[in-house]
């Protein structure tokens, strides 16, 4: 029997992996693909929650979160080829003009 | 019931199995579809949970739209691996101290994930558990929610998808000069 605990648990281990992707690669596009990775260990709580509690509004939040994670797909890429064209380099640590 | 086991047994597997290996490869070409094999998977999970309209979406929005841009970018820019080497040497995050610390960081992250998802409520209220088992999956109730409940934040959705559409074309223009 599959409960609701065991999506939760399926859900932080891909929350887990997707932070640990931001920290430990060293290429922005990985970067913004381990942040896809947590946006949809976050689905999947809502979709089980939802279904826990029989009520559609977990799977319609999905949607916004779905809508909200292709603007930022978007944007990030576009920023991404920008900073691509000044410096050559994916490498987050090439892109430090803003630290002191 | 057996099924059901097995198969979230499996695509859990496949969808944390190939997570892992996106945040392995130095190819980003390879993490892109191994990121659309997991996602593959997840929408398996959602049709698991009664949720066909959000695994559909799943597949035609997340695989097939914003990986396939992902992909796009890969090779418009063309960088086949990453230029570790460098920067990695003299990085602040390599002195012994800062690492263990992170490690330190890493675990209680994990335990307060584990700590909150074994003390969640999993009893099911007797007058939920009696209402009509349909009534999640079925697209008809999703779009009636979705235009009257949620029907103002529909709209600054689309408003939302407007302003980054216009920001990424201002982003990602070549200079005219």
């Amino acid at each position: 029997m599959i409960t609701l605990n065991h999506y939760l648990v399926l859900s932080a281990i891909l929350f887990t992996i997707g932070t640990a992707g931001v920290f430990l690669r060293r290429n922005i596009i990985t970067v913004l693909l381990s942040i896809e990775i947590m946006l949809n260990a976050v689905n999947l709580t809502f979709v089980a929650a939802g279904r826990q509690f029989a009520a559609v509004d977990g799977q319609i939040i999905v949607f916004f979160v779905m809508t909200v994670a292709a603007a930022e797909a978007a944007v990030g890429l576009a920023l991404v080829i920008a900073l691509f064209r000044h410096r050559e380099s994916l490498n987050p640590d090439a892109f430090t003009s803003l630290k002191w | 019931m057996a099924l059901e086991t097995i198969l979230f047994y499996v695509l859990g597997t496949l969808a944390v199995g190939s997570s892992l290996l996106v945040i392995g490869q130095r190819n980003p070409v390879y993490s892109v579809m191994l990121l659309i094999a997991s996602f593959a998977a997840l929408a398996g999970i959602y049709v698991l949970l009664d949720a066909p309209f959000t695994a559909v979406t799943q597949i035609i929005v997340y695989a097939g739209a914003i990986m396939v841009l992902f992909l796009f970018v890969v090779m418009l820019l063309n960088v086949g691996q990453e230029d570790a080497a460098e920067y990695d040497r003299s990085h602040p995050f390599n002195r012994p101290f800062v690492r263990r610390f992170g490690a330190l960081l890493g675990i209680v992250f994990v335990a307060e994930l584990a700590w909150a998802v074994w003390h969640v409520s999993t009893r099911q209220p007797a007058a939920i558990a009696a209402a009509a088992p349909g009534s999640v999956s079925s697209v008809r109730e999703i779009g009636r929610v979705l235009f009257t409940d949620y029907a103002f934040p529909f709209e600054a959705t689309s408003l939302l998808i407007l302003v980054a559409l216009v920001g990424a074309v201002v982003l990602a223009r070549q200079d005219a000069e």
